[in-house]
């Protein structure tokens, strides 16, 4: 068997294994649904609430994209910044650092009484997803080839000129690597967001379904509704690793397949 | 064969010292002439490389001056080979080829057509789409030099090009140089710690010594071009080389 079949086989068969094992054990011990819902039940659940599990998932979808674009051009424009003023980043870092290292399930609540509740979420998936653009993109410009640097000084290069040419390529992998971080983790933000915005009985998004099913027992829902945002999490992990691949599938190290 | 030509550029008294307080050069003169060849020979640390980014503007002298007699040569009609490739990963060799044009806003028919013949003098025209990493380490310094020769510079800083390739690819790429020069006359300053390279290649050779790095001796290699293989063997090569290593030797104040 191929290496990519085995990659592929062996953990739907793992799955299948454990989604058997669980089907059996509900079974055997006659465990109750708001115990322990059975797979088939979980299945039945998600496509009985389809409707509004989607128009959930809908929700928490538009928060974590809109969070991922701005915390997209947030932590790259601010390294752009950073590397062009030694002074913005000198009086801004340490702003980044602290915000980063916040817990955010200790900062949502506040920003949920400062802020409307839609905007209050998007505030949330976009701190926890900046960071790591910023920083990844940060390291990125600075560790550019300073013989490259010297060859474009020799050229009379302009600073838009060595920015856009030389400094923006140069941090792309290391760009793309903090991109398909921040994609997870705005959906944790997310996620997050509108389980503190759920205890305080307001929201529509997916977490809220999760916090709302769970204090009225519905745990078939509960169920559904977590497969759900783990989809939603692979999904776009994927799509972020397609994207950095054909970003990089030409010249960079990372993306190139070699023959042994 | 003396080069005749004028001066194109000349140090006087050139010293750098960097803020760690090393003196990297002292009292650093040199002529160099039109169309000429000249090797910067010296064991690491003396200040060669120190010696080419000043002429080319990279790095400012601490003392001294840098004269240029005529304005054919200023500081935009330089090219410069580092010792590695220095390449643009994400570009393909025409697009790096290209770069000091784009830089300087050049015609983009022109800079095309430029960007073919620099291409076709470093042999690699049938490569323009490759990615540096397609490349061996030979192709990239060809690449290298073509960017370099991209702009049609007047003289041509080299810093030590050769020395992280094979000797059978450095041999190849030494003499492709030797007709490259004597096919388009650019003046060469030439950056190496190989005394067998710099009397290879060049018309004259700069001994120097180091900390602070400055000039010992000058010796001449008069023999005739073209050189080739024949040359490489020979017993007039073999002797040359003998002599510029005796003087390194007493440069480097100890037996050879």
């Amino acid at each position: 068997m191929s290496d990519r079949a085995l990659r592929i086989g062996l953990p739907v068969l793992m799955l299948a294994l454990v989604l058997v094992a669980w089907d059996l054990v509900v079974r055997a011990f006659a465990i109750p649904p708001f115990v322990l819902p059975s797979p088939g039940l979980v299945l039945s659940t998600l496509i009985a609430d389809g409707g509004l599990l989607w128009q959930s998932l809908l929700v928490t979808l538009t928060t974590t994209f809109e969070g991922f674009l701005l915390a997209a051009i947030g932590g790259i424009g601010l390294a752009v910044l950073f590397s062009q003023s030694r002074l913005i980043e000198y009086s801004l870092y340490p702003y980044a650092v602290i915000l980063q290292v916040t817990p955010i399930v200790a900062i949502a609540p506040l920003l949920l009484i400062y802020l409307p509740q839609p905007l209050a979420v998007l505030a949330c998936a976009w701190i926890v997803a900046f960071f790591p653009v910023l920083a990844n993109t940060t390291l990125g410009l600075a560790s550019v080839d300073h013989n490259l640097i010297a060859l474009f000084d020799l050229y009379q290069a302009t600073r838009w000129q060595l920015l856009w040419n030389l400094k923006l390529p140069s941090a792309l992998p290391q760009m793309l690597a903090g991109l398909r971080i921040a994609g997870g983790l705005s959906l944790i933000g997310a996620v997050v967001a509108e389980i503190a915005a759920g205890s305080a009985g307001a929201g529509s998004g997916l977490a809220y379904r999760i916090a709302e099913s769970g204090y009225r027992l519905n745990i078939p829902r509960m169920f559904a509704a977590l497969l759900l945002l783990s989809l939603a999490g692979i999904a776009i992990f994927f799509a972020l690793s397609a994207l950095s691949h054909l970003a990089l599938r030409r010249w960079h190290e990372s993306a190139v397949k070699r023959e042994r | 064969m003396s080069s005749s030509g004028s001066g194109i550029v000349s140090l006087r008294n050139v010293g750098k010292t960097f803020e760690s307080g090393t003196v990297a050069l002292n009292h650093f003169s040199l002529d160099v002439r039109e169309g000429e060849f000249v090797s910067l020979l010296g064991p690491s640390g003396c200040g060669k490389s120190t010696v080419l980014r000043i002429i080319a503007g990279l790095s400012a002298p601490s003392a001294g001056a840098i004269e240029w007699p005529g304005d054919t040569a200023s500081e935009g009609k330089i090219g410069f080979v580092f010792q590695e490739p220095t390449l643009m990963p994400w570009a393909d060799v025409a697009a790096n080829v290209r770069l000091p044009l784009r830089l300087a806003h050049a015609d983009e028919v022109q800079s095309r057509a430029a960007v073919l013949q620099a291409l076709e003098q470093v042999g690699l025209a049938d490569f323009a789409h490759a990615f540096p990493r397609e490349l061996s380490g030979g192709m990239k310094m060809r690449t290298s030099i073509a960017r370099a020769l991209a702009t049609e510079p007047q003289l041509l800083l080299m810093d030590e090009p050769f020395a992280a390739l094979d000797e059978i690819t450095r041999f190849k790429l030494n003499n492709d140089l030797l007709t490259l020069w004597q096919a388009l006359r650019r003046t060469v300053i030439f950056v190496t710690h190989s005394v067998f390279e710099s009397v290879y290649l060049s018309q004259r050779i700069v001994l120097m010594t180091p900390r602070p790095g400055r000039v010992f001796a000058e010796i001449a290699i008069p023999a005739p071009y073209p050189r080739d293989e024949r040359f490489r063997t020979s017993a007039d090569y073999a002797g040359y080389c003998r002599q510029v290593a005796e003087t390194l030797g007493k440069a480097m104040g100890g037996a050879p």
